[in-house]
């Protein structure tokens, strides 16, 4: 009698083995045996969701007491618009509204800025003071839902507006539920929305978190996000050891401030990508809820649990979606969704499928949602906690995983941390190698992307692409001017004044920039002011 | 016109960017040419200096110009030295050459440039001795960049007594410590450069290190038309090539070539 | 043959116009630009279309490469080739790529930008469209 294990071993090999060159290793390149057994572990305690450290998920009922809330990112145009897209998604079942903003409001600048031409809602909702906030949430109880602004330098403005919106409903700030993205260290590594250099950036997004802390304590005050670290081309590893280094970095910085960590922590959230090879991805949330709790009690010494708890949103990889045979998208992310799902996200995007060349037609958005639903109430991803957990395969990558992370934390402390990191382009170099290297293998066909590198069809899909009206850009211009106009001007300019003032000290900015945004002033007013104190930061860049 | 060279790493680019916002604010205009090697293999390069020098993108009076080291081992193309010439003729106040401190190119900043600064941080590893040699006799001034590391102090005290034992005619090269990314030191090169100006004009060795240049010009274009030529009879000489190559002769295989009518 | 007539490699400016920050694209095709033997320079993100051509003027490069993920690339490329005309240098060609929808290729052709690369397009195919735009170099 053979045994088992050996005879395993003796008939893979002899048996024939595929030949078409496809890589069999993860995504990101890791290696994967063809077979994962209890050998692959070595003898651990057995591991329960809701306990440290939280592989399992960080609530012992995980769906079953709740599903992950349907968010899905959207905004284009003006404010009106988007209202009326916001009305659409809740009535058809959606649960948390999630804010998306074009690039000058993105960037700080105001629509009628020469470097606005051109750019106005097209890859999200404009907005460019107080006034456009409130058309935005019309006839949109604040005190209902949770919103999800993502938005990053200009992010303490965009917080600051949201308030003065629900302060007019009648609902006070310690109400308010929600998540600012408001991470801009991977700005600077990734998606390159920074304004001010470093410093004054992470006093910012620190006096937003000492602010919430008080005034705003069911508020999520960061995302701390390897999403767009991930988009921009870096490995699975990488997206996970560079988010909770970058996480880590904003631990330091507000304890430095001399908040207790127990104060803060419970508050900060994340938000991965959910990428196409399945398993990997699931084993990556997981690890990054066993490492983010070790380093918190362990290294953090933070004594509440709710410090140690990852929680996080996941969106599908926007980055994996093709122009070609775009219907394919659907069971792209349908399989990206499922990953997130397994993995135990507690809030989803699902991308909808003309996403690759513009924003979603109203059909394609409902399609995404729709695709959460099923796998909510027909897959039955849903009714088991961590249902992969004890697999040898998602196991064992689990610990891989984890392994390279702590690889990537050491690398990065060698460098002085995740400033110092930045400012030798570690992260960049990292991502565009990784990025460069996929690419590689795609143009010899080492990896496949159905329907662009192979499958392949001669005729394409005529996509229906979400078009802006051309006329909105001149009526947001129009719109900007009006308010400025109409204001208090004394009350906007002495409000712009202390906050210049106190831009220069170390008050907390955030009252500041609140009584500015009450008086109207635009949000490129309020960024220029601090521009003035904080200056413009160029990145040395490196290809 | 000054050169700047040093290993890669040293800051070179943020060094240059700060002196061209150093010397517009003297209302000087400011020609850059920076060079990077181009792949051996594929001829192809990037060219990754002007993109450190974004914030002087759109100033008339800055001018930046990125050369590939095309094939020259020493990481200056023959194009370098008439480019030169040329932004000297349009009449721009300084001409800074930058180049990536590999293989000989050292050598090569020097043999181009009137004053040559060579660039240095105090993570050297090994320490100063590991200094390729040729750099301390080229050197007409030193920067220490990254001054605020660790090792800057002894990165100093090696240096200066290795410089010590070699003392350049009449001209001790002065080590400047600078901190590019921070913007401080950047007018104390300038004055070294200065200084070492003036010390060429008044010694006359300005001048003879101008004509010699020229001479060496001369020679290194002539080397490539004899370059050119080669190649060019080995390829349409089938002959000549099959020779070559059974009796393994590349001295007198040169030698016919060029004696040959052009 | 001299120096001075020696095949010169094409140079090409590529450069990320208007405000997005996705420049995985763009770091990818300049990797492989190079790799096929052209010299490259970078000029980075943000650009305006007068930085762009002032700096393709500089560098005397033969070709400028745009990306875009924002979606303003009507107003943007169209506004690179009128600035090549003000500053009388109609002779570089332009090509682009990124987020850019099929029905805006044709418009844009029509306004001077050469050739347009969509998501998805190997790299293999924009070095040969420039290998058979300039087959004996700059």
């Amino acid at each position: 009698m053979r045994d088992p294990k050996q005879a395993w071993k003796e008939d893979f090999e002899s048996s024939p083995a595929r030949d078409d060159g496809i890589e069999t290793s993860t995504i990101s390149g890791i290696p994967l045996q063809p077979l994962y057994t209890a050998a692959d572990r070595p003898q651990q305690l057995e591991e329960f969701p809701g306990q440290y450290p939280y592989t399992r998920g960080i609530h012992p009922s995980g769906y079953r007491g709740r599903l992950w809330t349907m968010r899905q990112f959207s905004g284009f145009a003006t404010a009106e618009e988007t209202n009326r897209r916001y009305k659409y998604l809740l009535a058809n079942g959606q649960t948390g509204l999630s804010v998306a903003f074009d690039m000058p409001t993105l960037m700080g600048q105001d629509s009628d800025a020469p470097t606005s031409r051109g750019e106005i809602g097209h890859c999200g909702v404009a907005i460019d003071s107080l006034a456009d906030m409130e058309t935005l949430f019309e006839g949109i109880p604040l005190g209902d839902i949770t919103t999800s602004m993502t938005i990053n330098s200009p992010a303490a403005i965009l917080l600051c507006m949201y308030i003065a919106v629900a302060e007019k409903q009648g609902i006070p700030a310690s109400q308010l539920g929600g998540t600012l993205q408001n991470d801009i260290l991977k700005e600077f590594i990734a998606q390159k929305e920074f304004i001010f250099p470093p410093e004054p950036s992470m006093r910012l997004v620190v006096d937003s978190i000492e602010y919430c802390a008080k005034e705003v304590p069911q508020w999520n005050t960061i995302s701390i996000s390897g999403y767009h670290i991930r988009e921009a081309g870096s490995t699975a590893a990488q997206e996970l050891a560079f988010t909770l280094a970058d996480g880590m970095a904003y631990v330091d910085a507000c304890l430095e401030r001399g908040m207790r960590i127990d104060d803060f922590a419970p508050r900060l959230s994340f938000f991965f990508d959910a990428h196409i090879d399945f398993f990997e991805e699931i084993a990556k949330f997981r690890a990054a809820r066993r490492i983010w709790a070790r380093w918190m009690r362990d290294r953090y010494g933070a004594q509440q649990e709710r410090s140690w708890k990852l929680r996080f949103h996941t969106q599908t990889a926007g980055v994996s979606l093709t122009a070609q045979q775009p219907e394919l998208n659907i069971a792209r992310t349908a399989i990206e969704a499922l990953a997130a799902v397994l993995g135990g996200t507690q809030s989803l995007h699902t991308n909808a499928m003309d996403e690759v060349l513009g924003l979603p037609t109203d059909k394609a958005a409902r399609i995404a949602l729709r695709t959460q639903q099923l796998l909510a109430y027909e897959s039955g991803a849903a009714n088991t906690v961590d249902p992969l957990g004890g697999s040898y395969f998602v196991e064992a990558l689990t610990d891989e995983m984890e392994r390279q992370a702590e690889r990537y934390f050491k690398q990065i402390e060698a460098l002085g941390g995740v400033i110092p990191a930045i400012e030798a382009n570690f992260f960049q170099k990292e991502i565009a190698d990784s990025a460069f290297r996929y690419q590689q293998e795609l143009e010899q066909k080492r990896r496949l992307v159905v329907g662009v590198n192979e499958f392949t069809v001669d005729e394409a899909t005529p996509i229906e692409i979400l078009r802006i009206d051309p006329k909105l850009e001149s009526e947001q211009v129009e719109r900007v001017r009006e308010v400025r106009k109409r204001r208090d001007q004394a009350r906007c300019s002495n409000a712009l004044t202390s906050l210049r003032k106190a831009a220069a000290g170390t008050d907390n900015l955030m009252p500041y920039i609140l009584e500015a945004v009450r008086a109207y002033a635009t949000e490129g007013e309020i960024m220029n002011t601090m521009v003035e104190v904080f200056g413009i930061y160029t990145e040395r860049a490196v290809v | 016109m000054v050169g700047f060279t040093g290993a890669p790493g040293t800051g070179k680019s943020t060094l240059v960017d700060g002196l061209v916002a150093w010397l517009r604010k003297q209302d000087n205009s400011v020609a850059v040419l920076a060079t990077d090697p181009n792949s051996p293999f594929t001829g192809g390069a990037i060219l990754g200096d002007r993109i450190r020098m974004q914030r002087h993108a759109l100033d008339p009076k800055v001018f930046i110009r990125s050369m590939g080291a095309r094939g020259h081992l020493g990481g200056l193309s023959l194009a370098t030295r008439e480019a030169i010439r040329l932004l000297g003729a349009f009449g721009f106040d300084q001409v800074i050459l930058e180049t990536v401190g590999v293989g000989q190119s050292e050598l090569e900043v020097a043999a181009v440039a009137d004053t040559t600064v060579v660039v240095l941080t105090p993570n050297l590893g090994d320490g100063v001795q590991m200094i390729k040699a040729g750099i301390l006799e080229i050197a007409d001034v030193f920067v220490v960049n990254k001054a605020d590391l660790e090792g800057h102090s002894r990165v100093l005290t090696e240096l200066r007594s290795m410089l010590s034992l070699a003392p350049k005619e009449g001209w001790k090269p002065p080590i400047i410590s600078t901190v590019a990314s921070k913007q401080e030191g950047i007018g104390a090169i300038w004055g070294a450069v200065v200084a070492h100006r003036q010390h060429l004009e008044s010694s006359g060795r300005g001048r003879q290190l101008a004509d010699q240049r020229l001479k060496d010009e001369t020679a290194e274009v002539a080397a490539e038309i004899a370059r050119d030529r080669v190649r060019q009879a080995l390829a349409d000489d089938p002959g000549l090539a099959e020779r070559l190559v059974e009796e393994g002769v590349p001295y007198s295989t040169a030698q016919e070539i060029l004696d040959r009518k052009p | 043959m001299s120096p001075a007539t020696a095949v010169r490699p094409v140079r090409i400016i590529v450069a990320k116009v208007g405000l997005d920050g996705h420049d995985r694209g763009v770091k990818v095709v300049a990797r492989a630009l190079r790799d096929a033997g052209y010299e490259v320079i970078y000029t980075g993100l943000r650009q305006t279309p007068e930085m762009v051509v002032d700096a393709a003027l500089q560098e005397d490069a033969q070709v400028i490469g745009l990306s875009i993920h924002s979606g303003a690339h009507m107003t943007l490329f169209p506004a690179v080739v009128q600035e090549l005309k003000r500053r009388k240098a109609t002779d570089i060609v332009v090509f682009g790529g990124g987020i850019i929808p099929d029905d805006d290729i044709a418009a844009l052709k029509k306004q001077g930008v050469e050739q347009l690369f969509t998501p998805g397009t190997p790299l293999q195919e924009i070095v040969d469209w420039l290998r058979q735009r300039f087959p004996k170099g700059a």
